[in-house]
């Protein structure tokens, strides 16, 4: 019997090395695994490198992460915000590398990876200070930029409802990147707020397919 | 006396030009303001980058739903037929074209459609995008809200942007608190300007060359 369901969070991240690229779901708090995060510091990885689009809300979750100097690099689009603060002060003391990449490039870069795309050409950013360094082209007359797949060692999502051979439905904006991510990384780790059984998910309305989830678990310990 | 629009006075005067049926992203700060000038039996759909089409207002007090952000992080709602995905999709539909206008503000704007709004370039900042360099590039059409000028009165409309390029030739429309004026292979041209002034003082507020071909 196949049984992608983890007793416990700690149990669910326990591997993660040291030096690992770990995608982080979530635009701001909203599709967050803040759960895992914690799972994440009390573990102790450290030196990862994490892909987010922002660099931590506040004092939980990514920031708290940032705050226990677990990170040594940060790819995202929108870093600088009001609540930014243990992003900021890494930032600024030189603690932490930043590869700021813009929104949709960092969505698409996780898409392709999962998708098996070696690279890819965007008109987003042709032309700008963050198309510096990177091959362009002209196609049919518009500016494309090359962008490069993003893969990852572990993606840490949060999602709804998911069963236990890893199928998943989210709830509203907290969809957000957890479906692209959960593609791009040889090990997702989806956070539930509840784990139905097998067929009680539509499977009209699956969001993400079982394939690519390894690993489901309770967002709140029992 | 001229009379310079209120910020208010500028959303609604580019919610006039959104028609029924278009696909419309609000950029954060002023542009948002334009929702609440959209006249209510007009049916607008309104994009959010965070993966919601047919966002509706904010939520009443004690109803906000954590899940249910804008791209500013504001608790909102969706409308009835709105419906939810993933980021990949919600940048798709900018950079393939889908959606019909975008509403950016904007540090400046240049003769020939550039737009810098993503960054001062000052040594010192934090860089942050975001959507700013998708939503440029995507939509059919690329309204800017902005001020005229700076708070030290300089034009926001210049020949060359001196700030970090968000796109490039991208913008089709300026409004600025004294004017509408249309980015056209010709040049900038001026649509309407707010009540007192006359173009020979807006042209000498702008630092390019205007032309005046009202609609």
């Amino acid at each position: 019997m196949i049984d992608k369901v983890f007793e416990s969070l700690q149990a669910a991240v326990a591997d993660v090395p040291d030096g690992a690229t770990v995608m982080i779901g979530g635009f701001g708090n909203a599709g967050m695994p803040s759960e895992l995060i914690d799972a994440l510091i009390a573990q102790g990885a450290r030196d990862l490198t994490i892909v987010n689009n922002n660099a931590g809300n506040g004092d939980t979750g990514l920031a708290a992460l940032l705050k226990a100097k677990r990170v040594r690099k940060i790819i995202c689009s929108f870093p600088r915000q009001t609540d930014s603060w243990h992003f900021d002060a890494l930032y600024r003391a030189g603690e932490i590398e930043l590869e700021l990449t813009p929104q949709g490039n960092l969505a698409e870069r996780i898409r392709a990876a999962g998708a098996g795309i070696g690279g890819f050409f965007t008109p987003t950013g042709y032309g700008t200070l963050l198309a510096e360094g990177k091959e362009s082209r002209v196609i049919d007359g518009r500016g494309y930029v090359l962008e490069q797949p993003i893969h990852a060692d572990y993606a840490l999502i949060k999602a709804h409802r998911g069963d236990r051979w890893g199928n998943l439905v989210y709830r509203k904006t907290a969809r957000n990147f957890g479906p692209i991510m959960a593609t791009a990384a040889k090990c997702t780790i989806a956070q539930v707020s509840e784990v139905v059984a097998l067929g009680e998910l539509d499977p009209e309305a699956v969001v993400t397919p079982g394939i690519f989830v390894q690993r489901v678990v309770l967002q709140e310990n029992k | 006396m001229m009379k310079r629009l209120t910020r208010d006075q500028m959303a609604a005067r580019v919610a006039q030009d959104i028609p029924e049926g278009a696909y419309v992203n609000l950029g954060i700060g002023l542009p948002t303001m334009v929702a609440n000038h959209l006249p209510r039996e007009r049916e607008i759909f309104l994009q959010s980058e965070n993966g919601l089409l047919g966002m509706g207002p904010a939520p009443a007090a004690g109803e906000e739903d954590e899940d249910l952000i804008n791209a500013g992080k504001q608790p909102v709602t969706l409308l009835k037929g709105g419906c939810y995905f993933h980021h990949g999709d919600s940048f798709a539909m900018m950079r393939g074209g889908h959606l019909d206008i975008c509403v950016l503000g904007a540090f400046q704007v240049a003769a020939n459609g550039d737009l810098a709004n993503w960054h001062t370039g000052a040594p010192d900042a934090i860089p942050a995008v975001g959507g700013a360099m998708d939503l440029a590039i995507g939509a059919k059409q690329v309204f800017v809200m902005m001020e005229h000028l700076t708070k030290s009165g300089e034009s926001k409309i210049v020949s060359q942007c001196t700030y970090p390029l968000t796109g490039v030739g991208c913008v089709s429309r300026i409004y600025t608190d004294l004017a509408v004026i249309d980015v056209t292979p010709e040049g900038l041209v001026a649509r309407e300007m707010v009540e007192g002034l006359g173009f020979d003082e807006l042209q000498k507020l702008t630092g390019v060359e205007l032309k005046w071909q009202p609609l």
